[in-house]
């Protein structure tokens, strides 16, 4: 193997490991701080590529500048669904192992819901755009123009997102959440306003992650569940409740996605499982767990 | 004592008139009423054979459709080969040894993990089997061999009544006591003396084992299929929801949660084919949301609202879809 063919595989590893990062952040805040494995994560994904797809094919808007209004809507619904669907069955639920199969199977259910809504609306066929889609050269290799901004967007985000985590006090309640809702709760913080935050930042990401997807491969209404496995697998390769871990998992996801891709195109959604079920095997804490 | 031993009595009389009944009917009934009463009886099978396992012991399983699927491909691949109830047989058989084998792996795994744990298996092989057929045979999907209705029907009443005899037995020996207390606190199950992990790993198998006979008869019903038919991850949600919809603490709540669900979809799909699924999401978050232990569990509450207790389904009313 060349070195250029070595790195080929690494970046290209990379720019898929950022969008997975993005979207198991997501998940990571609904599934490790709100406790709702949310198995609908992939359709925020899915809505948020058709909609910046509508928005570009009618209105010719740019699709990232389209983030300005499909962000704030994919968040807003996130929170409400939060607000109606699992803040009640918070309260209806005895034990949290009932709160999370009654939650696993909502998500079910919402799956279904925005799925069908999907295919009524944009249809089963599969759409696509062309947008920076020439190539540009990058280190020796090339790549299409939209990775390269689909991988700065991704690592941007992930920035920002950790100082707001990290620096804010809004951040720090989300951060004693994920590592107790209870204590958290009374240290004062409003959990029920932080777990709906939560799941609309999740979705929010789901939504970003969505319109970067658009711009670099084709949509169908049937492309979320793919995308919830490879979220659900990074946030338990990271470590339940490690906002950090889940980032880390999606980039190390991508990479082994690419070289297995790279081996045999079909594997790389067995090579995910497998490396799933091994991991729940020998190590369900995750790589960083202790 | 004496009125349990009438109680088992009855049950056995109104079980035996109910099958005796069951087979009388298909001369007097439309091949369409026997295709629907088919798949009601293969839902009820898979319905009662999840709780046997998952309602118990609260181990939520989605690993339905991979038992399910595999007693499809075992009747596509050797349906030609063998007599039909050897089909069956080897359908179940395999699915148990499959279990045997995911039990053993999995033991170390609880709650959440467990179930993302089924449902990733579940997954795996609907792809692999697909990859194996699209990369190394070439081709995709199998003609399965047809079997008429009324034989499929008959052997369907079969399977359900040995898994409802075998169901009710186990939940009313000292292993559906044990499989109650895994549930409860399985580090107090087996401090005392329960073999927690052969009693969990066996049920489990068992459970398997009709799903595959089950997907073994009734792949005649499809005369083609293929890995995303026989692995569709629906049937490992539809036997949940039903469960859960008819209560998963007793057989009666199962059965009555499988065929009022079944006899729904059918409705929803004759007459609104498109928004079939999507009616199906909204009856999935409304049963969990407002019906979470299921029809018995309504009947409860509304006998303890006569009897003027609240029904404020607070967290003190304990609503939970596990059963009590």
């Amino acid at each position: 193997m060349s070195l250029t063919l070595l790195l080929d595989i690494l970046i290209g590893g990379l720019m898929m490991g950022g969008l997975y990062a993005l979207i198991a952040v997501g998940l990571s805040l609904q599934y490790g701080v709100a406790r709702v494995l949310n198995v609908s994560h992939g359709e925020f994904i899915m809505l948020g590529a058709f909609a910046t797809y509508s928005l570009y094919i009618l209105f010719g808007i740019n699709p990232l500048l389209s983030l300005v209004v499909t962000g704030p809507l994919i968040f807003i619904v996130g929170f409400l669904i939060h607000r109606t669907l699992f803040k009640r069955l918070k309260r209806l639920s005895p034990t949290m192992d009932a709160f999370e199969g009654g939650s696993l199977l909502a998500s079910f259910g919402l799956l279904f819901i925005i799925q069908n809504v999907a295919l009524l609306i944009w249809g089963p066929d599969v759409k696509g755009y062309s947008y920076l889609s020439k190539t540009v050269s990058f280190l020796g290799a090339l790549y299409a123009a939209n990775r390269l901004v689909a991988l700065l967007f991704a690592i941007l985000i992930g920035i920002i997102f950790y100082y707001f985590l990290k620096r804010t006090r809004m951040g720090k309640a989300i951060r004693a959440a994920a590592q107790d809702v209870t204590t958290a709760q009374l240290m004062g913080v409003n959990i029920n306003f932080v777990l709906g935050l939560c799941f609309g930042l999740g979705a929010l990401m789901a939504g970003i992650a969505g319109s970067l997807t658009s711009m670099m491969f084709e949509i169908t209404p049937l492309i979320g569940l793919p995308y919830t496995i490879i979220s659900i697998i990074a946030v338990v390769l990271g470590g339940l409740g490690n906002i950090l871990g889940s980032l880390i998992g999606g980039l190390i996801l991508g990479l082994i996605g690419n070289i297995v891709m790279y081996i045999h195109p079909g594997l790389s959604l067995i090579a995910y499982y497998i490396i799933f079920l091994l991991l729940l095997l020998i190590k369900p804490t995750g790589i960083f767990g202790k | 004592m004496r009125r349990a031993i009438s109680k088992k009595i009855f049950y056995c009389m109104l079980f035996s008139l109910c099958s005796i009944l069951m087979a009388m009917i298909p001369p007097y009934v439309s091949p369409y009423t026997i295709i629907l009463l088919n798949s009601i009886f293969m839902y009820i099978v898979l319905t009662v054979s999840w709780a046997l396992f998952s309602g118990p012991t609260h181990y939520l399983s989605l690993a339905s459709a991979a038992f399910f699927g595999l007693g499809i491909y075992v009747s596509a691949i050797l349906g030609e080969m063998l007599p039909l109830l050897a089909v069956i047989a080897l359908g179940g058989f395999i699915s148990f040894l499959l279990a045997l084998l995911v039990g053993l792996s999995s033991l170390r795994l609880r709650g959440m993990y467990f179930t993302i744990f089924t449902f990733g298996l579940s997954e795996l092989i609907r792809h692999s089997v697909q990859w194996w057929e699209v990369n190394k045979t070439g081709t995709v999907g199998r003609w399965v061999i047809g079997v008429d209705h009324t034989t499929v029907y008959y052997v369907m009443l079969g399977i359900l009544l040995i898994t409802l005899a075998t169901t009710y037995a186990i939940k009313h020996s000292k292993y559906g006591l044990a499989l109650l207390s895994i549930g409860e606190s399985e580090e107090a199950a087996d401090h005392i003396g329960i073999s927690v992990n052969t009693l969990k790993i066996i049920t489990f198998a068992i459970s398997t084992f009709f799903m595959g006979a089950t997907g073994a008869i009734m792949a005649t019903r499809w005369s083609y299929i293929d890995s995303s038919i026989a692995f569709n991850p629906l049937f490992s949600f539809m036997p949940v929801l039903m469960a859960i919809f008819g209560g998963v603490g007793s057989i009666f709540g199962q059965i009555l949660g499988a065929g009022v669900l079944t006899l729904l979809a059918d409705f929803l799909l004759t007459k609104f084919p498109y928004y079939y699924m999507l009616l199906y999401g909204m009856i999935l978050v409304v049963v969990v949301l407002f019906v979470p232990k299921g029809l018995t569990g309504l009947k409860e509450e509304l006998k303890r609202w006569r009897e003027g207790g609240s029904v404020n389904p607070g967290r003190k009313d304990g609503a939970s879809i596990h059963p009590e």
